[in-house]
């Protein structure tokens, strides 16, 4: 991927420059238009930092109307737009381009509704993922949906990439959370999908645009559904001798009927690096560390937590700590939520990926991952979301040694075919953007990617907005809407009809 | 006029790869059993995935079934429960309402419809279970979307696209659904007597206490009587049912009790007798009473519900009961009149939502819009999505036309 190839920036638009922004500062007045290098630095990567460029220029715009005059604008002269949120993307969603307008959408920060009889709130896109649960947690509610980067990253961006979090095993990802959103389309179109009700209208377009990657429209509103906080919540840490061993709790956990409310694993070497950074009592003579933490009534918590408790021990758990008190279970949680950091002082790169496989194939996959680290030179730390079978490998690397950023990310494609190959994704939650975009023909046929386009080309037809991302190649929409047509004769004597 | 019926994927492909070159309209049926929603097919050609059966792959332990799309929901419904497992979102099934035997349908149409039932509230409709499709779209050309893990964001979802397009985009021919384990006990605390707004009222408490309800019914006075064969009696009952282990479930009813105990009589329904009355509720059984009578779904924001239709019955004679807190209202007009213009414009006046008119002779849906329609600008988009998959409209031509 250190080949990656954008698209090629227009020569025509950049000559242009001075009149787009000029255009841009008529419609969003102040200091909403960024245009010197030393300020739009602070744009140029999102968390996928290994990618940097600066864009034409940034664009801040305040109101759905100012959105849907850019977005006008630009269509009308053929200019491209990167959507931004927040900039935690860590598959390059958000990465700017040369000739392409950059449409951050961070001052829409205001919650606008909240409604408990009907318990949802309506939010502006760029109020944080945790900003929604702090709007309504003193009267016990909270957004289920609880992506790490929660602190920073925005509601629309979760929309974008269909974000994910530890409480998604019971709660469900943002689709089973948003009922309804606002949008510009790129013609600058105005239209609203679903609302406070449950399911939207006609084709559900809700669907589509969760996890459209910023390719489909810019998001303006969302609405989301709030639940009821549950009484208490208890932590069950658990270590096990081997990854096999976890993986098989993890199964009789689900197959007992049990859904927790978060179910993490994780592997040698990430326990080790998470306990020498926060030192919360680890256990550093395990292959596998996992924390399963059950929520609910008193009366629920208390019996499923013996459940657990029982079918890890029948699983040959070594260690198996039950948290007495919400100091201890968050205690157990800091690891795990300080694993990323925790890896990055162990060295002085990571890359993150983010496949998805079919639980069974844990203790495969994982010895894949030792077979490819040996072959790749590079060391490897592991995290998952063990209940939905979602791996986050942390691929270790020095970016100032050359060629170590390549061999890293071909480790991670290697990774990712593997997890393809086993039944699983290439990506649980963190989206294609510009890092998976290659790998794509993996998962998909030319005709599968041909009908995705087709989508594309339905809402963009110039293909504008965030070019470059999620597909591999770009084809013009003309070309895709071409039939061909299949020779009719009525067919098949040898299908039965009556 | 010609009913196709592949039994395999490859056929199916080869009926619509013809049906594309010579712009021939299918109509896309399963087994049938909702052919009686949406504006009647007026195709020369039948293309019937019944025969299209079996399921593909099914573990238990990782939660995950595919079948084929024609597989009848009944056949996968015995399965699952064999493991003590289930589609979570509780498929409604609109036979009993149409006047035609229950257990019908196919997958592939629970899909199509994007089906749900009473705990669409807390575990969401077929839209939120389904994991990948294979299909053909109306270019003749065979795709598949998704996969078969829960957690998959590689390229748009499209099979979320499927649900709620009554094969008007594409005909899926296997499709892979999440399942879960059957919640080990239930049980129902009925409040009876209140009058709609006591009901909206008791229901938003209960939903919005730690008691974890899963569904949310009110049925008035005169609506009750026709509940699992008069078992509920004739006073209206506000229905709050829980789910879980054993207890959990005592906890949680305790709680209830507690908080509820001015609002009205409490009465608890146990196992079985709390299953009966919510099938009945899933299916519609108060209005499946072998008439014509235009029947309506209305999805629409719960604590507006029962003034939307205190305001119509003003002016039009409406039996109604509410599932989904209220955000579910189930109308029937008593005077034979679909009153579609006046529903709906009710509905936008109350905070929006839809009105779908899911029982109605074919004279009617011939003239009435059966789906709700959509704004200029959101119906342009609608169009140009459907000619993405199927440029010369060769799929259900018309049946969702709004
Ligand atoms: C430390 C860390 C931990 C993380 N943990 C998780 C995790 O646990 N689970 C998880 O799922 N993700 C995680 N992420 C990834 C990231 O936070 C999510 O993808 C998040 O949803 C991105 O939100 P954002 O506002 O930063 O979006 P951005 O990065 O700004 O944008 C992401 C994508 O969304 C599009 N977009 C943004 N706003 C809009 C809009 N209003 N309309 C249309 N398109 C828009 C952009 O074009 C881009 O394609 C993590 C990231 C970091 C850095």
């Amino acid at each position: 991927m250190t080949g990656l190839v954008m698209p090629k920036a227009d020569e025509k638009t950049m000559a242009r420059r001075a009149e787009i922004v000029a255009a841009m500062r008529a419609i969003v007045p102040g200091e909403g238009v960024v245009e010197t290098v030393n300020e739009m630095r602070a744009f140029e990567t999102d968390a996928l930092t290994a990618y940097r460029q600066l864009p034409l220029v940034v664009v801040l715009p305040e109101t759905v109307d100012q959105v849907a005059r850019i977005l006008r604008y630009c269509n009308e002269n053929g200019v491209r737009v990167v959507p931004r949120g927040s900039g935690t993307s860590l598959s390059g969603g958000s990465l700017p381009l040369a000739d392409a307008v950059l449409l951050v959408m961070s001052r829409f920060n205001r919650i606008l509704e909240i409604d408990f009889p009907n318990r949802v709130v309506v939010a502006q896109p760029g109020v944080t993922n945790l900003g929604i649960t702090t709007a309504v947690e003193q009267d016990g509610f909270y957004y289920a949906p609880d992506p790490s980067s929660q602190i920073a990253c925005s509601i629309g961006g979760n929309v974008a990439e269909n974000s994910g979090g530890v409480h998604c095993l019971k709660y469900g990802l943002t689709a089973n959370n948003v009922l309804g959103l606002e949008m510009v389309l790129v013609n600058g179109d105005v239209v609203r999908l679903g609302g406070k009700h449950l399911d939207s209208e006609g084709y559900d377009l809700l669907g589509l645009m969760t996890g459209s990657e910023g390719l489909l429209g810019v998001v303006t509103e969302v609405t989301v559904r709030i639940l009821k906080k549950p009484e208490t919540a208890r932590a069950v840490l658990i270590g096990f001798p081997t990854s096999e061993q976890g993986g098989q709790c993890v199964a009789d956990i689900i197959g007992a009927g049990i859904i927790p409310g978060g179910m993490e694993m994780m592997d040698r070497p990430a326990i080790k690096a998470a306990e020498d950074f926060v030192q919360v009592g680890y256990p550093l003579d395990v292959e596998a560390l996992l924390i399963v933490e059950l929520d609910g009534p008193p009366a629920e918590v208390d019996h499923l937590i013996a459940e657990v408790e029982r079918i890890a021990q029948a699983n040959g758990s070594t260690t198996c700590r039950i948290s007495g008190s919400d100091a201890e279970r968050l205690s157990f949680w800091a690891g795990r939520k300080a694993a990323f950091p925790a890896v990055g002082r162990i060295s002085p790169d990571y890359l993150c990926m983010d496949g998805t496989i079919p639980r069974k194939e844990l203790p495969r996959v994982l010895a894949g991952m030792r077979e490819l680290s040996e072959k790749h030179g590079l060391r490897v730390a592991n995290v998952f979301h063990a209940g939905d079978g979602n791996l986050h490998p942390l691929i270790l690397y020095d970016a100032n040694n050359p060629g170590e950023l390549a061999a890293a990310e071909e480790f991670g494609a290697d990774i990712l075919r593997l997890c393809v190959k086993v039944g699983g994704v290439l990506t649980g939650e963190h989206g294609v953007g510009v890092e998976k975009r290659d790998l794509m023909p993996e998962m998909f046929t030319e005709a599968d990617l041909d009908q995705q386009m087709r989508i594309k080309c339905a809402f963009d037809p110039n293909h504008l907005l965030n070019p470059g991302k999620v597909f591999p190649q770009l084809r013009r929409c003309a070309e895709l809407g071409r039939m061909h047509v299949h020779q009719g004769k009525m067919p098949f004597p040898d299908i039965p009809r009556f | 006029m010609t009913d196709f019926t592949p039994t395999t994927p490859e056929e199916v492909l080869s009926v619509v790869q013809w049906a594309a070159a010579e712009q021939a309209p299918l109509e896309v049926v399963g087994q049938g059993s909702k052919r009686g929603i949406g504006r009647p097919a007026q195709t020369e050609h039948t293309l019937s995935l019944s025969r299209l059966s079996g399921v593909t792959l099914y573990e238990p332990a990782e939660l995950v079934l595919t079948a084929r799309a024609g597989t009848p929901i009944a056949e996968i419904e015995k399965l699952l429960a064999d493991y003590n497992q289930q589609l979570d979102f509780e498929p409604l099934d609109y036979g009993p309402l149409h006047g035609q035997a229950a257990g019908a349908g196919t997958i592939g149409g629970v899909l199509a419809a994007n089906l749900s039932g009473p705990r669409r509230l807390k575990a969401g409709a077929a839209r939120d279970h389904i994991l990948g499709i294979n299909a053909v779209s109306g270019r003749g050309e065979a795709f598949k979307a998704g996969g078969r893990v829960v957690k998959n964001v590689t390229g748009y979802d499209v099979s979320k696209a499927m649900a709620g397009s009554w094969g008007t985009l594409a005909v899926c021919t296997d499709v892979t659904f999440k399942v879960l384990p059957v919640a080990e006990t239930e049980t129902t605390l009925a409040i009876r007597g209140l009058l709609d707004d006591q009901a909206a009222a008791a229901m938003a408490l209960a939903m919005g206490s730690s008691a974890e309800v899963s569904s949310a019914a009110h049925v008035p006075e005169g609506v009750a009587i026709s509940v699992v064969g008069g078992a509920l009696g004739s006073d209206a009952a506000t229905l709050l049912r829980l789910e879980g282990f054993p207890p959990s479930i005592a906890y949680r009813l305790n709680l209830l009790q507690d908080m509820l105990k001015n609002a009205g009589e409490l009465q608890v329904l146990l196992g079985d007798k709390s299953k009966a009355v919510w099938r009945d509720l899933r299916d519609c059984i108060p209005f499946a009473d072998g008439t014509h009578k235009p029947v309506w779904r209305v999805s629409m924001q719960p604590s507006e519900a029962h003034r939307m239709t205190l305001d119509l019955r003003q002016n039009v004679p409406a039996s109604a009961f509410y599932d989904w807190q209220g955000g579910l209202v189930w109308l029937r007009m008593e005077h034979g009149e679909p009153e579609a213009e006046r529903v709906r414009a009710l509905v936008r006046a109350h905070g929006g939502g839809h009105a779908t008119l899911v029982r109605a002779n074919a004279a009617v849906r011939a003239a009435v819009p059966v789906f709700a329609p959509q704004p200029p600008a959101l119906r342009a988009l609608a169009e140009r999505l459907k000619a993405s998959f199927d440029p010369h409209n060769i799929l259900n031509p018309g049946r969702m036309a709004g």
